[in-house]
């Protein structure tokens, strides 16, 4: 058994790791710019699965994946717009505001479903987007099986991916972003739009949030399941704060999640004598783990989940 | 010499007050205007007016004898206007370069330029004398360099008008001094400052000429070199107002409250005590000065047993309070204004009356079996109400809707009609206005007339020195020295505020006086 078990432990394993990560490594990207501008979205979950549900839509309507992808990503933009309106103009509480969109989200998809399509047997298939291998950075050796013989969804998010690191970091508008999460008053005092700096990174992060959710519903599968998302959207957040608020730190914390999501997989397969169910939960379990002997507040933006309110003061 | 700036028949409304009404103001170039008034006089308003972070009702802004307008701080900053806020504007995870940065556009935008922003904020460092690391990260720098921080950001957008806002109120006696000759060397460049204070040794020292504000109008413009304290004092309050107090000489009983080497832990936000040992017998009121954040806190916080100490005593009338509760230390006669009396000595949402019960309500007449007495708990507030000349509607208003003097009424009225042994004021005068100001003082005094030891907390160093008997100063959780308030050495003081000990600045007084 446990040679079987080891043996899991190959390139097809770390190629998988990389897959199921993805999806996760899109969401955390758009919640790393959210959360470090001070916002809280635990509503992630519902950016992927309106994503998810909606690629599928346009693609059942349009005929192309593709043009999938874009209504996954509109969908997904609202969604962060709604969300933003909620928490930056009304001021509601993130926490709650974030538990209520995942709960909306999952429950308004699956109803949507059975509004369009009618209760049947089998759920309305779309022509998925295949894994195309990148000329040249495919053969090299590991690293190409591994990264480069991906959906080119996954290509997306790697450019995505750089792309925030660089913005964050090197240009102003990232220094803008962090100014807000950090210290919204002293942004403000220095001409920076608040609420505009927060609403585009809501929007920013819904829409990718929502190329995650395609990816699951377009190129993993291709149609829409209840609560396809399951969970990702969590495991998005957690990977942000494992990886301290960085975007290839979130990288780094979305490959953990998909390698526990990956192994689960293969130790279901090889038939371990663990019930399904269980191994299912792994990368929860996994992500509990992580935040219990990592989680500390030390790297959060200092006004992380504190509503932004313009004052009008007397003396 | 020309006007820098002009405001015409400003005139802001808030429900139920004129927060500004109709002021007229010149600031000419060159010049350090002080801006006097005291809290609610309408100060601040004007001034965010002319910064546009609060819009106008009316009246006219010009710049050079040209109007603007001005709907935002970027208005502001674009004409030229930059201003200083009271409460730090800075991010503190970001470097000096970082937070200066923010205030301009990029000429590699989108690209950041931190090359040439900091050879930029080293030219502003020569010609302003304001020395600052560019590269050191904000929140390790200190309050005064934190401000120099603050100013290089307004110069830095190319102010010609400064607005401070209370700048000396975080600063030591020579940081004090510092930013003075930084600020005569920007106004003898041509910059026109606005100073906004009501402190009034300072508007003496730093200002050529003054504006008094009260009740939102102004009371008048003159010239400092024409005007005296006294006179400042009367235009800001109405009324002839006592800034010296006729002190009575100390009587010192018993030794009231006793600390003894005491150490606590240190953290990350708090220095912690490193051995404080000190003593306040009954009758007399012990000064602690010093810079915030040197250990005032955690010496309160000890005494009153909400901090556990790691080795040392803390003795009231000789009885050691370790392992003894909160609720035990104040039923030794312990009373406590806090440090912040909206969040640590009043709840907002509670009544005048539930205020003041808030130490005593367990106990008779207020309590019988269990049930409260609401006759006699409103009887009792009543009479302080009267008695401690708070204003209210009743007993029943809300103290969250009160004014900052009368908030602080309630907690004295309900610390000092405890007849408390020993009493620990913090600050108890932040943030009141000069009657106020002087009410408090005057019962602290008298409370010390009828025998009651206090130890008195504060970062106001005229405080310090107008009531106290005797003064400790504090550095970095440890006491530096302690002499007699009586003649005072005020440059010793500020040496200890600094971390240099007495016994030093003996030695180096007494070499300086044979050499």
């Amino acid at each position: 058994m446990l040679e079987s078990i080891l043996s899991l432990f190959n390139l097809d394993f770390l190629y998988a790791a990389v897959r199921m990560a993805i999806p996760i490594i899109l969401a955390a990207t758009g919640e790393v710019f959210l959360q470090r501008s001070g916002i809280f979205n635990i509503g992630i979950e519902a950016m992927m699965i309106f994503g998810a549900f909606f690629g599928v839509l346009g693609a059942a309507l349009t005929g192309n994946s593709w043009l999938g992808v874009l209504f996954a990503m509109l969908a997904g933009s609202l969604t962060g717009l709604a969300f933003g309106f909620v928490v930056i103009t009304v001021q509601g509480d993130q926490t709650i505001t974030g538990t209520a969109f995942s709960i909306i989200g999952l429950g308004l998809t699956s109803f949507l479903v059975r509004v369009i399509w009618g209760i049947r047997k089998l759920p309305v298939m779309v022509t998925p987007i295949e894994r195309w291998p990148v000329p040249v950075l495919s053969e090299i050796p590991y690293l190409g099986r591994i990264f480069f013989d991906q959906s080119p969804l996954a290509y997306i998010a790697y450019v995505l991916l750089i792309l925030a690191t660089i913005v964050m970091f090197k240009t102003t508008w990232g220094l803008k972003v962090r100014a807000v999460g950090e210290n919204p008053k002293s942004a403000a005092s220095i001409g920076i739009n608040v609420i505009r700096v927060r609403y585009l990174c809501a929007i920013f992060s819904g829409s990718v949030a929502g190329i995650g959710g395609a990816i699951l519903s377009l190129s993993e599968l291709n149609m829409f399941v209840d609560n396809m998302s399951g969970g990702r959207g969590y495991l998005a957040m957690a990977s942000v704060i494992l990886g301290r608020w960085h975007p290839l730190g979130a990288a780094l914390g979305g490959l953990v999640f998909g390698a526990g999501n990956a192994l689960q997989m293969r130790l279901q397969a090889i038939g371990v004598p663990i019930p399904n169910n269980l191994l299912l939960i792994l990368p929860y379990v996994l992500a509990l783990l992580i935040m219990v002997s990592v989680y500390s507040r030390s790297g959060a933006p200092a006004a992380l989940g504190v509503p932004y309110e313009k004052e009008t003061t007397i003396e | 010499m020309s006007t820098a700036v002009r405001m015409e028949e400003i005139v802001k409304r808030y429900p139920g007050v004129m927060a500004n009404d109709h002021i007229t103001l010149e600031i000419e170039e060159g010049e350090i205007h002080a801006l006097l008034g005291e809290n609610g006089a309408g100060k601040t308003t004007l001034m965010n007016i002319l910064f546009g972070l609060i819009q106008k009702d009316s009246g006219q802004i010009y710049l050079r004898n040209t109007p603007v307008t001005i709907n935002s701080p970027s208005d502001a900053i674009a004409n030229g206007i930059g201003m200083v806020h009271q409460h730090f504007m800075l991010t503190p995870v970001f470097t000096v370069t970082e937070n200066i940065m923010l205030v301009d556009r990029s000429p590699r935008e989108p690209f950041l330029d931190h090359e040439g922003v900091k050879r930029r904020i080293l030219d502003i460092v020569q010609s302003s004398g304001l020395h600052v690391d560019p590269d050191a990260k904000v929140s390790s720098l200190c309050v005064g360099d934190q401000q120099r921080v603050e100013i290089i950001k307004v110069l830095f957008r190319g102010a010609k008008v400064l607005i401070l806002d209370e700048p000396t109120s975080v600063l030591t006696p020579k940081e004090t001094d510092e930013l003075f000759v930084v600020l005569r060397r920007l106004a003898k460049q041509g910059h026109a400052i606005i100073f906004i204070t009501h402190k009034l040794r300072e508007v003496m020292e730093i200002s050529d000429r003054v504006t008094v504000l009260r009740g939102g109008k102004v009371i008048g413009t003159v010239l400092t070199k024409e005007t005296s304290p006294d006179a400042l004092a009367k235009m800001m309050v109405g009324r002839e107002v006592f800034l010296t107090f006729e002190k009575t000489p100390v009587h010192r009983g018993q030794k009231m409250l006793e600390v003894i080497d005491v150490v606590t832990r240190a953290g990350q936000a708090c220095t912690g005590l490193k051995g404080v040992s000190l003593d306040v017998s009954a009758g007399e009121i012990l000064g602690i000065a010093g810079v915030d954040g040197n250990g005032q806190r955690e010496l309160v916080e000890a005494i009153m047993g909400l901090q556990p100490i790691e080795s040392g005593d803390i003795r009231i009338k000789g009885k050691s309070t370790r392992g003894c509760s909160t609720r035990k230390i104040i039923d030794m006669g312990v009373s406590n204004i806090p440090f912040q009396r909206q969040t640590e000595g009043l709840i907002l949402t509670f009544s005048v009356s539930e205020s003041l019960l808030l130490k005593e309500w367990r106990k008779p007449p207020f309590t019988r079996n269990g049930l409260f007495d609401k006759k006699v708990i409103q009887n009792t507030s009543k009479n302080l109400i009267k008695e401690y000349d708070i204003r209210t509607t009743g007993p029943d208003a809300k103290v969250g809707n009160m004014s900052g003097g009368n908030q602080q009424k309630v907690i004295l009225a309900r610390e000092l009609s405890r007849n408390p042994d020993i009493l620990i004021a913090c600050h108890p005068t932040h943030g009141l206005d000069i009657g106020a100001t002087e009410y408090v003082r005057q019962q602290l005094l008298n409370e010390r007339d009828r025998g009651g030891a206090i130890l008195l907390i504060s970062t106001e160093l005229d405080e310090i020195l107008a009531i106290s008997d005797r003064i400790a100063v504090f550095f970095e959780g440890q006491v530096m020295g302690v002499i007699d308030a009586a003649n005072a050495d005020l440059n010793a003081i500020g040496l200890m505020m600094m971390g240099i000990r007495l016994a030093e600045i003996k030695k180096n007084n007494s070499t300086g006086e044979k050499g």
